[in-house]
C-alpha cells in the first residue's frame, strides 16, 4: 500500500452530535470518544483510568451510558452524545443536578460529572429505582470521597421529583 | 438554595445563623454542572504534552540512558534526564508549607542518576508535540541496567550486613518514649497480652491522576498550575532548579482528591524543567498506573504491643514497638513515624510506658503521606489490643475502654496535658446504640459488632511553627471576598471560608467570593493537610473578618450615635439591635467607611501554638496543638464457607468540637468509613521484589457502591478546640478507628482476631481452620 491508501484506511471524517450541536471531526480509528470529546472542548468529561476501572469518563451515546474511554470516535459516527452540561446548567438544571447540589453529593467532584450521567442513564430505565438498583447502576462509577451515600441519596430525590414532574405534566 | 430552616441541625449554634447549619457548599454547583476546572483541563497555545519514564528495577546501577533516538522522533521538543538538570541536591521532599521552623530538610532526586533506588523511580523527561509523541519518544529511549541486591523488607534491612540504601544504617527514623517505671507497671500486673498487628500498603486512589501546566510567562516568571494540596511547593521548585523564589508561581486548582498523596510535590518540578527547557507550555495529566509510582502510599507498619493489666482491666505497663518500611527516600517517613509514636496508645492514659518506632529504608516504593499519617496504623493495634485484653479479662470491651480513657488534664504518651474535651465515652456508647440489634446467625453466617477510639491530632506537628494568612474585604457594593491560598482538595475548604466570613459579617455565604490557591496573588496559608485547614485558615479568615466588621462597625456607630456592642449585622444589613428598624444597608455602610477613610479590608496571620521538640531520650514534650476524639462501630456479616466479610452497618461518632458545615463533616464521616472498610477489607498494594503487581483500578479494589453498608454520621460538639468558634480538625480524625473498628467485628463475629490487614476471605478462612484445630 502506499502511504496515501494507508492514510485513508487509519482516518475517517466522522459527524457526532454532542450535547445537540453538531461536530465534523477527521479521526484516527484508535483515539477513543474520551480524547475526542476533551478536544472538542468537552472538558466535564473527564479522564480517570482511560480502561474503563472508574467511569469518570461516563456520558450518553444514544442515550446509553458508556465509558467514553472505551469507545472509539468512529463508533459515535452519526449518534448522540450528552455530558453533564448538555444535561442541564444553572438556569435548566437537570433534577439530578439540583439533587445532588442540595444534597451535597459532590465532594472533590472529579467524579461527580459521570456519576450523574450513569445516574440519568439509571433514572431513563428504572424510574423508580430501589437502593439495590441504584447501587448496581453506579457500580461503574468509583468515588473515593463521599462513601456514597449523598449520591443514593440524591438520586432517589431526584427520581421523586422526576416522577411528580410526569404526573403534573 | 441555602434555605436556613431545620431546627434539628446543629442545635448546639443558637447563635449562629449560618456556621454548624447544613448550607449548600459554595463549590458545589461548578463541580455538578461541569464547569469547575481542573489542572487537566487546562490548555494553553503551543501547550506541548509530557510523558515521564519510570524505572522498571527496584535497585540497579543505571550504565547508560541513551535518548538520541527520542530526540530524533518527529514532534519531539526536549528529553530530559539526570545529565540536563541543574546541579542542585534533589528535590525537597520534607514537610512542605507556611512553617518557620526547622525541618529534617530532605531530599530525592528530581531524575535518577547513575542508580534507580525503586520500581517507579523516575529516570526520563519527554515533551512532544502531543500525548501519542510522547509515549513513542519513551519507548525510543535505550536504558542499560545492572541490577543490585535489594532489600524489599523494613527487618532485613535493619539486619547487620544489609546493603545500604539510606544513610549509615538504612534508619530513616526512630524515636523512644520512656515514662514511668515500665518494671513496676509489668511487676504490678495480673496478665500480660502480647500481640503483633501488620498492616499494608493502601494507595489514595483519588480520582484525578496527577495533572499540572507549566509555562514561562513575559515577566520570566515560570508558572504552574496543578492539583495539589500544596501551593508553598513553588518556594521547592525554585531552589530545585537554582531560581528565586519570586520567579515561581504556582496555583492550584480545583483537586480531584488528596488525601495526602498530593502533599509531597510530584510532577510540578518535571513540568517546570521542561517549560524552562522548551519555553513552550508544558502539561502533564500522569497515567493511572503511572499515578500509582509518582506520589507514595500509606506506609505498612509491623506493631506489637506487650500490655501489663490489672484483673479489673487498667493498663499498668505497656511495650510498644513499631516499625515502618519507608521505602527507597525519606519523603515524609519520620514525621509518620512520630504520628504513629504519639498516636499508639490511643485515647487511653498509660503511665508506665516504652515505645520504641523505627522506620526503615527498603527498595520498595517510598511511602508518604495518606489520611491518618501513621496514627490510623497504629490505632488498630491499640484498639485491637483492647479487645484482646477484654477477651482474656472476661470484661465488655467497652468497660476497659473506660478504665483507661484518657481525660481533660491527663498527660498524653509525650507527656502533653490535653486541653480539649475528651468524648470518647459518648461517641463510642452512642455509635454502638446507633448499631441496634444484631441480626440473628444464620447457618452460614455470623454477625458481628465492633467498636474502636482514637485520638488523633489536628495542626502541624509544633516545632514546624505553623501560620496561616487570610485577607477579607468588602467591595463598595457590599460584595464579599476572601483571599486564601488554602488549596481546594475536595472538602469543602474554600467554602468553609465563605461560610466562617458570611457569618462575621452577615452576608448570605453564597455571595462570597474566595479566591483561593494562588501563591502569587492570595495570602499564604499552608497546606491542605494535616486536618490543619480548616483550623488555620477558618481562624485566619474569622480574624481578619471580625477586624473588618469592627471598622464597618465603628463607623455605623458613629453614623446613629450608638455604640459597635449595640450593632449587630444580618441579610447584608447593620441594625441596632434593640432597634432593628434603624438600619443601614452595607454597601452604604461601605460608603461611609470609605468617606472617613478607614479600611474595608484586613489581612490578619494565624499562628498556632509552638514547642522546642521533644526530648530524644524520653520523647516528653509538646508535639502536636490538640487532638481530635471520637469513635467508629460497625456491624459485619461474615460468610465461615467463603470467608467473605460483609459490612453491613458502619456508625462514626464524633465530637468535632463544632461543625462549621454539618453536610461538609457528615460527608467527610461518610466517605471515611468506605476508605476505612476497603483498607480493613480489600485494598492492597502488593509488591513482589519491589515490583507493584496491583497498579491499576482493576488490579486495586477499591470499594464500590455495591459494597457501600448502611452509613451514619452522628456530630457532638463540645466547642473545645482551637479551630474558628471552637471547632477541632476532623479530615484525618474521621478515618483513624474505621479500619480498626471493623477488624474488632469480625474477631466478634468469628471468635478470632485477624491480625493482620486487609481481612481478605483467605485470612478469614484460615483463621477458622486455625480455630477449629486448635479445639
Amino acid at each position: 500500500m502506499t502511504d496515501k491508501e494507508t492514510q485513508m484506511i487509519t482516518e475517517k471524517r466522522v459527524d457526532i452530535q454532542v450535547n445537540g450541536q453538531a461536530c465534523e471531526i477527521t479521526v484516527p480509528a484508535w483515539r477513543t470518544l474520551l480524547e475526542v470529546l476533551r478536544e472538542l472542548g468537552h472538558k466535564e468529561v473527564k479522564c480517570g483510568c482511560e480502561k474503563g476501572d472508574c467511569g469518570a469518563c461516563a456520558v450518553l451515546l444514544d442515550g446509553k451510558v458508556v465509558d467514553s474511554c472505551l469507545t472509539l470516535a468512529w463508533n459515535a459516527a452519526g449518534r448522540s452524545v450528552t455530558t453533564v452540561q448538555g444535561l442541564g446548567g444553572p438556569d435548566n438544571a437537570h433534577p439530578l443536578q439540583t439533587a445532588f447540589i442540595e444534597h451535597g453529593s459532590a465532594q472533590c467532584g472529579y467524579c461527580t460529572p459521570g456519576m450523574i450521567m450513569a445516574a440519568k442513564a439509571l433514572l431513563d430505565d428504572i424510574p423508580e429505582p430501589s437502593l439495590k438498583d441504584i447501587k448496581r447502576g453506579l457500580s461503574g462509577n468509583l468515588c473515593r470521597c463521599t462513601g456514597y451515600t449523598r449520591i443514593f441519596s440524591a438520586i432517589q430525590a431526584a427520581a421523586e421529583t422526576l416522577r411528580q414532574q410526569e404526573t403534573t405534566s | 438554595m441555602n434555605r436556613i430552616e431545620s431546627p434539628a441541625a446543629g442545635t448546639a449554634n443558637l447563635q449562629l445563623r449560618q456556621v454548624g447549619k447544613p448550607l449548600v457548599r459554595t463549590d458545589s454547583p461548578t463541580k455538578v454542572y461541569g464547569t469547575a476546572v481542573y489542572a487537566g483541563d487546562l490548555t494553553m497555545p503551543g501547550m506541548l504534552c509530557a510523558a515521564v519514564l519510570h524505572s522498571d528495577r527496584a535497585s540497579a546501577l543505571l550504565r547508560h540512558v541513551d535518548t538520541s533516538r527520542a530526540e530524533a522522533l518527529a514532534g519531539v521538543h526536549c528529553v530530559l534526564t539526570a545529565a540536563d538538570l541543574p546541579p542542585s541536591q534533589g528535590v525537597m521532599t520534607d514537610m512542605p508549607g507556611q512553617t518557620g521552623g526547622l525541618t529534617k530538610n530532605t531530599k530525592q532526586p528530581i531524575l535518577a542518576k547513575d542508580r534507580v533506588r525503586f520500581c517507579g523511580e523516575p529516570i526520563a523527561l519527554v515533551a512532544a508535540e502531543n500525548a501519542a509523541i510522547a509515549e513513542q519518544a519513551l519507548r525510543l529511549i535505550d536504558i542499560e541496567y545492572e541490577d543490585l541486591d535489594g532489600i524489599y523488607d523494613p527487618f532485613d534491612a535493619l539486619a547487620p550486613g544489609a546493603p545500604i540504601i539510606f544513610g549509615d544504617d538504612n534508619v530513616v527514623a526512630s524515636y523512644k518514649v520512656r515514662k514511668g517505671d515500665i518494671e513496676k507497671g509489668f511487676a504490678e500486673a495480673d496478665f500480660i497480652v502480647e500481640n503483633t498487628f501488620t498492616t499494608q500498603y493502601q494507595e489514595q486512589a483519588f480520582l484525578e491522576p496527577e495533572a499540572a501546566l507549566a509555562w514561562v510567562d513575559e515577566h520570566e516568571v515560570l508558572n504552574i498550575r496543578s492539583s495539589t494540596q500544596v501551593v508553598e511547593h513553588y518556594r521547592a521548585v525554585a531552589d530545585a532548579i537554582g531560581l528565586p523564589h519570586n520567579r515561581v508561581r504556582l496555583r492550584a486548582e480545583f483537586v480531584g482528591g488528596g488525601f495526602g498523596g498530593k502533599e509531597v510535590m510530584t510532577i510540578e518540578v518535571w513540568l517546570a524543567l521542561l517549560a524552562l527547557a522548551s519555553r513552550r507550555p508544558v502539561q502533564l495529566v500522569q497515567p493511572r498506573e503511572r499515578s500509582f509510582l509518582s506520589h507514595g502510599p500509606r506506609h505498612p507498619f509491623t506493631m506489637t504491643h506487650r500490655t501489663g493489666v490489672s484483673g479489673d482491666g487498667k493498663i499498668t505497663a505497656l511495650q510498644i514497638k513499631l516499625t515502618s518500611d519507608a521505602g527507597a527516600y525519606a519523603k515524609l517517613s519520620p514525621y509518620i513515624l512520630l504520628y504513629a509514636t504519639v498516636g499508639a496508645t490511643g485515647p487511653y492514659r498509660v503511665d508506665n510506658l516504652h515505645i520504641d518506632s523505627v522506620s526503615a529504608a527498603t527498595n520498595n516504593l517510598p511511602a508518604c503521606a495518606f489520611r491518618g499519617f501513621g496514627t490510623m496504623q497504629a490505632n488498630l493495634a491499640c484498639e485491637g489490643q483492647m479487645e484482646e485484653i477484654a477477651k482474656l479479662l472476661g470484661m465488655d470491651s467497652m468497660e476497659v475502654r473506660r478504665r483507661n480513657f484518657i481525660h481533660t488534664g491527663d498527660a498524653n504518651v509525650t507527656g502533653q496535658i490535653i486541653r480539649s474535651a475528651v468524648w470518647s465515652d459518648q461517641c463510642a456508647t452512642q455509635a454502638l446504640a446507633t448499631l441496634g440489634e444484631r441480626p440473628t446467625d444464620t447457618q452460614t453466617t455470623r454477625i458481628g459488632h465492633g467498636v474502636a477510639c482514637y485520638q488523633q491530632s489536628y495542626g502541624r506537628i509544633r516545632w514546624m511553627k505553623d501560620s496561616s494568612e487570610a485577607w477579607v474585604g468588602v467591595e463598595m457594593d457590599g460584595t464579599v471576598i476572601v483571599r486564601s491560598a488554602v488549596t481546594d482538595i475536595g472538602a469543602g475548604q474554600s467554602s468553609a471560608l465563605a461560610q466562617i466570613t458570611g457569618e462575621i459579617l452577615g452576608v448570605p455565604m453564597d455571595q462570597v467570593v474566595v479566591y483561593f490557591g494562588d501563591g502569587a496573588v492570595t495570602p499564604l496559608a499552608g497546606t491542605s493537610t494535616a486536618s490543619r485547614a480548616l483550623y488555620m485558615s477558618g481562624n485566619a479568615t474569622k480574624m481578619a473578618a471580625s477586624q473588618v466588621r469592627k471598622n464597618l462597625l465603628s463607623c455605623v456607630a458613629g453614623y446613629f450615635g450608638v455604640k459597635i456592642e449595640q450593632l449587630d449585622m444580618c441579610d447584608s444589613q447593620v441594625f441596632i439591635i434593640d432597634d432593628p428598624q434603624r438600619s443601614i444597608a452595607l454597601k452604604d455602610c461601605v460608603k461611609l467607611c470609605a468617606a472617613e477613610g478607614v479600611h474595608r479590608h484586613n489581612l490578619a496571620i494565624f499562628r498556632a501554638p509552638t514547642s522546642e521538640g521533644i526530648d530524644p531520650e524520653t520523647g516528653q514534650g509538646e508535639v502536636f496543638p490538640d487532638f481530635t476524639y471520637g469513635a467508629h462501630a460497625a456491624q459485619v456479616a461474615v460468610d465461615i464457607e467463603t470467608g467473605e466479610v460483609k459490612v453491613l452497618k458502619s456508625i462514626g461518632a464524633h465530637d468535632v468540637g463544632q461543625a462549621i458545615n454539618l453536610r461538609a463533616v457528615e460527608g467527610q464521616v461518610e466517605g471515611s468509613a468506605l476508605m476505612g472498610q476497603g483498607f480493613a477489607l480489600c485494598e492492597e498494594l502488593i509488591l513482589k521484589q519491589g515490583r507493584l503487581q496491583t497498579g491499576s483500578l482493576s488490579e486495586y479494589l477499591i470499594p464500590t457502591s455495591e459494597d457501600v453498608p448502611e452509613i451514619k454520621a452522628i456530630v457532638l460538639e463540645s466547642r473545645s478546640g482551637l479551630g474558628p468558634f471552637g471547632a477541632k480538625g476532623i479530615g484525618e480524625p474521621v478515618y483513624a478507628p474505621v479500619a480498626a473498628s471493623i477488624a474488632n467485628a469480625v474477631a466478634d463475629a468469628i471468635g478470632v482476631h485477624i491480625f493482620e490487614l486487609p481481612i481478605t476471605p483467605e485470612k478469614v478462612i484460615k483463621a477458622l481452620r486455625e480455630k477449629e484445630s486448635t479445639k
